[in-house]
């Protein structure tokens, strides 16, 4: 910020103990209740819609409530939910399943954001409408998008597959992107980065962009090779950006539910079927709201604990 | 104009013109590989039922209003007899329908799915942006206790995944007969977007000096004139941005709004895959549907393209 040098600044300086004074406190509210009065309403807002659903959820994970029955009396049955799911075979599936998702996603999205970010910090002529064209799909509604790439990816009709033949030559009906259980995996893999690599480009831009250029400079009166300026200068001071965006992304896609719904419903069979998609069967189609509630805890807690550990390794990058 | 200096004193950082070439045309490449199934869509929606889900697939095709007609009404179809004796097609979409020996009976239910997104939309985003606005103010300018643990508490409401909020959100809303409703979104949404509202607009106002609030204050000004009159008019931008994240995210909601509406207060997102036509989906019906929604998302993101890293990273990185 550029510092003004005004003849008025003596007399602002002088204002600040004023502010404690009671004369002009008289004339209004004292800051202290204006400050409860403006957080109060969102704390409340805040504790009415998550955070009493919360504890009222971990209430019921102790219960076998199932909405499908709920005449019957609510049973405790302490950890015996957490039991079950922690002892489930399949449930284990589901977590891999998503945490290879959130994997080979996150990785992919890194890898084209980045190249995308160098890219585009060359600043050739045009660059900003074309960044702005590139960030489109990531504003989009999930949900939509997985909608009209069901579109894209039929086998007979899509434009997809169709691409695919003309440039392989593989008959477009042989395969189906999210019918076939070795290719749906990968397909919500590659919507999703279509859907999310701008994200990771416009964090890493900004890293790049906050580096010097004297840097740069310094390092070219050391002849200093361009490899070797990627590895000692660029990427090191990009790391907290990356981190950021990596974050970022995990939690979302540790969370997807609304895309990979729509697109391939957890299916073929289960193996696009994410952890939230079984929440959701569990909570929303066989109505067991007990071991549903259970379920959920589990995955707050692993994904505050992964993001506490995260940040935290985030800030040590940042301290060095 | 500097144009003579830079090609006599060349930076070192700046690209060689080659490299330049080479970047651009990578770039812009990829910017056109991922625009075109958005392309192929908004095309989708004026393609006739038959082109829609022709094999090859028709890049060149006789435009038609089809889709959309189809989109807003509801059909029955008649023998060709019965058209024949009705009286003669009044508008051009009637006319259109009749063609295929169909019959507007009616309007469908896009129209009140998308007045509820809007509604739900502008409810939340106002609310949001209200509550935002003074928690950021209050934050930003006075000592609060455990002010950051209340932030992080704010920020960490919004990691949860939706699936298992809306399971007590689900009964809760069942007790307060709020299911199914357009307060009860509204509520929902606000909770979610005043966490990005809080912490957005406390990076706005932190940017404002302070020291024009305390000018005003010794001028007279009570705390409160002073952020209406002082504070606001300078945050009015990064309100505004902070506003149209807000408007994007109810607009493009789906987990809550399939979890938790069925019928009266249903928005658009959980609508617009259930578009079906006489056997199966009706495609340039969902297209025309999905370009309508995807239109204003657009334009908006055109309009917040210098707020955008802000808005996404929640005012963690700042340009």
């Amino acid at each position: 910020m550029t510092t003004i040098i005004h003849p008025d600044d003596a007399q602002v300086t002088r204002a600040v103990p004023a502010k404690a004074s009671p004369a002009w406190r008289a004339r209004g509210l004292s800051d202290r209740s204006i400050a409860w009065l403006f957080v109060a309403p969102t704390i409340a807002l805040l504790l009415a819609i998550n955070i009493f659903p919360l504890i009222w959820m971990i209430r019921l994970s102790f219960t076998s409530l199932n909405l499908s029955m709920s005449y019957l009396p609510l049973r405790f049955v302490g950890l015996d939910n957490f039991r079950d799911i922690l002892t489930d075979e399949d449930v284990w599936d589901r977590l891999q399943t998503t945490a290879r998702f959130v994997i080979c996603s996150v990785a992919l999205q890194v890898f084209v954001g980045f190249g995308l970010a160098l890219l585009i910090n060359r600043r050739f002529r045009g660059h900003s409408f074309w960044t702005t064209i590139i960030l489109l799909p990531m504003m989009l509604s999930p949900a939509v998008v997985g909608n009209f790439w069901t579109l894209l990816f039929q086998p007979q009709i899509g434009p997809f597959n169709y691409l695919v033949s003309l440039f392989t030559g593989v008959p477009p009906s042989s395969f189906s992107m999210t019918g076939e259980v070795g290719l749906a995996p990968w397909t919500i893999v590659l919507v999703d980065t279509w859907m999310w690599a701008p994200y990771v480009m416009l964090i890493c831009l900004a890293g790049l962009r906050s580096i010097p250029d004297y840097i740069y400079e310094a390092a070219e009166v050391d002849r200093a090779s361009p490899w070797r300026q990627f590895w000692s200068i660029t990427l090191p001071m990009t790391v907290p950006f990356l981190m950021l965006a990596v974050l970022f992304r995990a939690i979302e896609n540790f969370k997807m539910f609304d895309m990979v719904n729509l697109l391939t419903s957890g299916g073929p069979g289960s193996t696009t079927e994410l952890v939230s998609i079984t929440l959701k069967r569990a909570a929303f189609e066989k109505w067991r709201t007990g071991y549903s509630s259970a379920l959920a805890i589990i995955l707050f807690v692993t994904v505050f604990g992964a993001a506490n550990i995260y940040v935290k390794a985030l800030n040590r990058v940042k301290q060095r | 104009m500097t144009a003579v200096r830079t090609s006599t004193a060349h930076s070192i950082v700046e690209a060689t013109p080659r490299a330049k070439t080479i970047a651009g045309t990578l770039v812009i490449l990829y910017a056109v590989i991922s625009i075109l199934p958005l392309l192929w869509i908004a095309a989708t929606a004026f393609k006739s039922q038959s082109d829609a889900i022709a094999y090859p697939p028709k890049v060149m095709f006789q435009p038609t209003l089809e889709g959309y007609v189809n989109l807003f009404t509801v059909r029955t179809r008649q023998t060709p007899d019965f058209i024949a004796k009705l009286p003669p097609a009044t508008t051009w979409y009637d006319r259109l329908v009749r063609q295929h020996d169909m019959v507007i009976a009616g309007p469908s239910k896009v129209m009140p799915r998308f007045i509820n997104s809007l509604i739900i939309g502008f409810g939340s985003t106002f609310l949001a942006v209200f509550l935002g606005t003074l928690a950021a103010y209050a934050f930003s300018r006075f000592k609060i206790p455990l002010a950051d643990d209340l932030l992080f508490f704010i920020l960490s409401t919004r990691m949860m995944p939706p699936v298992a909020v809306a399971i007590p959100i689900y009964l809760m809303y069942r007790q307060l007969n709020l299911t199914d409703t357009r307060l009860g979104m509204i509520l929902l949404y606000t909770a979610v977007n005043v966490s990005l509202a809080v912490w957005l607009l406390k990076g706005f106002i932190d940017e404002i000096p302070r020291e024009y609030e305390e000018a005003a204050l010794v001028d007279g000004y009570t705390r409160l004139q002073a952020l209406r009159k002082v504070v606001l008019p300078q945050a009015v931008t990064g309100i505004a941005a902070t506003a149209i994240f807000c408007l994007i995210f109810s607009w493009n909601e789906y987990a809550f709004a399939v979890l938790l509406t069925s019928g009266d207060a249903q928005t658009m997102p959980p609508f617009i895959p259930f578009i079906i036509g006489e056997g199966g989906q009706d495609w340039p019906a969902v297209a025309a549907a999905t370009t309508l929604f995807v239109v204003p998302i657009v334009l908006f993101t055109i309009l917040l393209r210098k707020h955008l890293l802000r808005g996404i990273t929640f005012g963690a990185v700042r340009k």
